[in-house]
């Protein structure tokens, strides 16, 4: 039996074990699980100060905590959220354990600056949650000045020292993947057989190398002109306060593609596999992933339409904004048409991706509203923002980080998770996300300002079905994490290639052996090569 | 209250209507292509589920039309999209209509402060006429803060060190909330307000009813006598003369022209080195700290008053 085999093989799990032996580990699989582990962690703090903030919404007086609470309770959520979470979940996870194996290679070009990265990222984390415990911080994850330079009375900079440090674990995770694709691909493998999460993935690195630098030094002058009292945003020290949002939003807008790139490229893998077919558009797909990267370094004023910004200033980002939205939306085409004449297999990891599609469709469009000048000056700042963002980060890139790590977790373990419970929970996830954020469309062009602890009566139908949602949302977040955890010791082995996938990735047993492969492989075909699979593929 | 369900929020102003006009045709787009996203996910989903019968997919080239139709096609509705929000954001962005009446705000932790050309002071409250331009001339005394009425469907940063400005003609009477819709700290879900929009004649009893006030432009006046202003702004040989200069082009020592408006009074009373007028040395001192933002307004109203063609208003 095929099981047997499994079972006896040397696979980077068993090769050594004991802690020592993963807190100096440089093999790339071994860092990509030390980063899932702190990034899970990560996730359920920040959600435990959303399920807070949802709770105090319930009722529009403010009865649960006091406003300087949910202040610092939002604030934690978006800077844990982003910098903690969403920014390195699929590259540093998925990103770490499939680069090599995805090209063929035994592991990323700098395997001690991998290992590094995931220090550094933890050392900001504990900057942050010191600050956290020490009392928090009130400025919102944007950290606008003058309020977080000279009005904010919580921990700052302790904060920004947070941000800053794991700035630098994602830059280095950037280097190492865009030297390791440039580098080690199999032979054979040219740049358009690289399959289309490779291209995502070097795109966002691009982004974090070019952007982060950026986000690091806004950071810094923020600490600066609060200690030092050096006059660089507050204007009674002769600085300007919206030269801060042009700084913070050159990288914070990128970002948002950091977050969303990699999740485009899950998807492509995903819908691939499973409708047995290659992708239509392969060239449109992967250099919309580079139109991108390059056109998102030129929108970050339209986080600024009202904020004094040129009027004409206004009017060229706008237009550069509609721009950036046609290749999201070729993307999504081309996944739909890679659909047709499929033979689809309903699993969860398709489940989340269909999910992602409906999902970052609609974030998508709302985000031309937001694009759209007129538009724009009604609805920023208001809950229509807050909901819109949420359905590219959450219903775009969770939905997808939650299909790659269903996708690979045979690989990465060895073993099949549930499918039953799996459809459930990606069922539960889609439901709940909808019925959480949906409502702050509505509410967000009602009026209702982003950030408020307290508001108007006329607004609590809205923010309770808001509520309501997020109870299954959570819900939907908590089950995986059982039953993945219980899988790792009670479910099938699942061998090599449980969905008869084409990647290099399935050619290698699971869990994979510490040098990945026995021998280099050599690659003579084309990507997604479902027509010329010999076994047919499995009926589900 | 049947606003519970309402999914638009009341019309309010001249530009409601138009702001919901292109709303409502992004909701068409966004249905229309979701919808058609949806459908067609829904049918390749049934039509080609993996069965028995059913197992290989049929592999379908690339068709560089139908992708360079659903680059265009979208392409084309964006640039729509563009044009029209562009048009009206000019409309409320840019110059205000020359008989607007004016009012001046500030806003600090956690209040809106108002005050009409005539004297009359508000807090959290303001009072404007239906059917008249109303243009704000505003600045904060600490974090931005950001001037929100919904049912005018208009925004602005108010924002420390400058004056911003936005416009908007009340079309309704009655009574709308005031929103501060940027992040400024602790109490800044309760830094509310309301706008209170009256039919002309009321709006005349309510200023005429709140007359035992200084005018803006006398405490200007005053203001130019105490700090010292007059001695060399009338003398008119040391320092420019400032009676119709505002509204006007400026000739700068370094050559370029910049328009005097209000953001360019308030810089040249705080830092006056900034942007020096041409054929002026630079003997004027700062009165950076000396002068509150409220008096700063006051001046500003006294300087745009001596203007040779008076604004309407007031």
């Amino acid at each position: 039996m095929e099981s047997t085999a499994v079972t006896q093989h040397a696979h980077y799990l068993n090769v050594r074990y004991g802690l020592r032996s993963w807190l100096l580990t440089t093999d790339h699989k071994r860092i990509a699980l030390l980063y899932l582990v702190s990034i899970t962690f990560f996730f359920f703090v920040g959600g435990v100060a959303a399920t807070l903030m949802r709770l105090e919404l319930m009722t529009p007086q403010g009865d649960l905590v006091q406003s300087e609470t949910y202040n610092r309770l939002f604030t934690m959520h978006g800077i844990i959220m982003i910098f903690f979470f969403l920014i390195p979940s699929i590259p540093a996870v998925l990103g770490n354990f499939l680069v090599p194996l995805m090209i063929g290679a035994r592991d990323l070009a700098f395997p001690r600056i991998n290992l590094l990265s995931w220090y550094v990222f933890d050392l900001g984390g504990v900057f942050t949650l010191v600050a956290l415990i020490a009392g928090g911080v009130d400025t919102g994850w944007t950290f606008y000045t003058p309020y977080s330079t000279v009005y904010s009375n919580g921990y700052v900079v302790l904060t920004v020292v947070g941000a800053f440090i794991t700035g630098f674990s994602s830059i280095l995770t950037a280097l190492n993947f865009v030297v390791t694709i440039h580098t080690m691909r199999a032979p054979g493998l040219t740049w358009f057989r690289l399959p289309l999460f490779l291209w995502s993935l070097y795109a966002t690195s691009i982004i974090i190398i070019l952007g982060t630098p950026v986000l690091a030094i806004s950071l810094v002058l923020v600490g600066v002109e609060r200690i030092f009292h050096v006059g660089i945003f507050d204007p009674t020290l002769g600085g300007d306060p919206v030269l801060f949002q042009h700084l913070f939003w050159f990288y914070s807008h990128p970002a948002v593609y950091i977050m969303v790139l990699p999740s485009m490229g899950v998807v492509s893998e995903l819908i691939t596999c499973f409708a047995r077919k290659r992708p239509f558009g392969y060239t449109f797909i992967a250099f919309s992933s580079i139109a991108i990267a390059v056109l998102g370094f030129f929108v970050w004023g339209h986080h600024m339409f009202v904020s004094s910004q040129s009027v004409y200033a206004s009017m060229v980002f706008s237009f550069l904004s509609m721009l950036v939205a046609i290749p999201s939306a070729v993307k999504v085409f081309n996944w739909t048409a890679t659909l047709y004449k499929g033979a689809i297999a309903y699993d969860a990891p398709l489940l989340y991706a269909l999910g992602f599609i409906g999902l970052f469709t609609m974030g998508g469009l709302t985000g031309i509203f937001l694009a759209a000048l007129a538009v724009d000056v009604h609805v920023t700042d208001t809950y229509f923002v807050v909901a819109h963002f949420h359905y590219i980060m959450v219903g775009g890139t969770v939905m997808a980080y939650l299909g790659g790590i269903h996708y690979w977790w045979p690989k990465i373990s060895g073993r099949l998770y549930p499918e039953g419970w799996a459809k459930f929970a990606a069922l539960l996830v889609f439901v709940g996300f909808n019925l959480t954020f949906f409502p702050q469309y509505v509410l967000g062009y009602l009026g209702m300002p982003r950030r408020y602890h307290t508001y108007p009566d006329e607004f609590q139908v809205l923010n309770v079905m808001s509520s309501a949602g997020a109870s299954i949302l959570a819900l939907g977040y908590v089950i995986p994490l059982v039953y993945l955890l219980w899988s790792l010791r009670y479910s099938p082995l699942a061998g090599p290639n449980p969905w008869g996938a084409t990647g290099l990735e399935w050619q290698t047993p699971s869990p994979p052996p510490t040098d990945n492969f026995a021998v280099t492989p050599v690659v003579t075909q084309p990507p997604y090569a479902y027509d010329t699979q010999e076994e047919e593929a499995p009926v589900g | 209250m049947e606003s519970f369900f309402r999914l638009f929020p009341e019309q309010a102003s001249t530009i409601a209507a138009r702001v919901d006009g292109l709303y409502t045709f992004l909701l068409g787009v966004a249905v229309f292509f979701s919808g058609l996203i949806f459908l067609l996910i829904l049918y390749f989903a049934i039509k080609y589920r993996r069965r028995p019968g059913h197992t290989r997919a049929q592999q379908v080239g690339t068709h560089n039309l139908l992708e360079a139709a659903w680059i265009l096609i979208p392409l084309a509705i964006a640039m729509v999209v563009f044009v029209w929000g562009a048009r009206l954001y000019a409309m409320v962005m840019l110059s205000p209509p020359a008989d607007a009446l004016e009012v001046y705000a500030i806003g600090k932790q956690w209040m809106w402060k108002f005050q009409h050309p005539g004297g009359q002071r508000e807090i959290d409250t303001l009072h404007v006429p239906v059917g008249y331009p109303v243009k704000m001339t505003m600045t904060s005394q600490d974090a931005i803060h950001s001037f929100y009425v919904p049912a005018f469907r208009i925004k602005m940063d108010v924002v420390p060190g400058r004056y911003t400005t936005i416009w908007f003609e009340a079309s309704k009477p009655g009574v709308y909330h005031l929103f501060c819709a940027e992040y400024c700290g602790t109490n800044h879900s309760r830094m509310l307000g309301q706008v209170i929009a009256l039919p002309p004649t009321q709006y005349q009893e309510w200023l005429r009813s709140n007359r035992e006030v200084e005018p803006m432009a006398a405490a200007g006046a005053r203001l130019f006598q105490q700090m010292g202003c007059a001695m060399c702004h009338d003398a008119a040989s040391l320092a420019p003369t400032l009676v119709g200069v505002f509204g006007s082009p400026v000739t700068l020592a370094t050559g370029d022209t910049v328009l005097a408006d209000e953001g360019y009074m308030r810089e040249s009373i705080l830092d006056p080195r900034a942007k020096l007028v041409a054929g002026y040395a630079p003997i004027m001192p700062t009165f950076q700290g000396q002068l509150s933002e409220e008096e700063l307004t006051q001046l500003v109203a006294y300087i745009k008053s001596l203007a040779p063609k008076p604004a309407g208003g007031g």
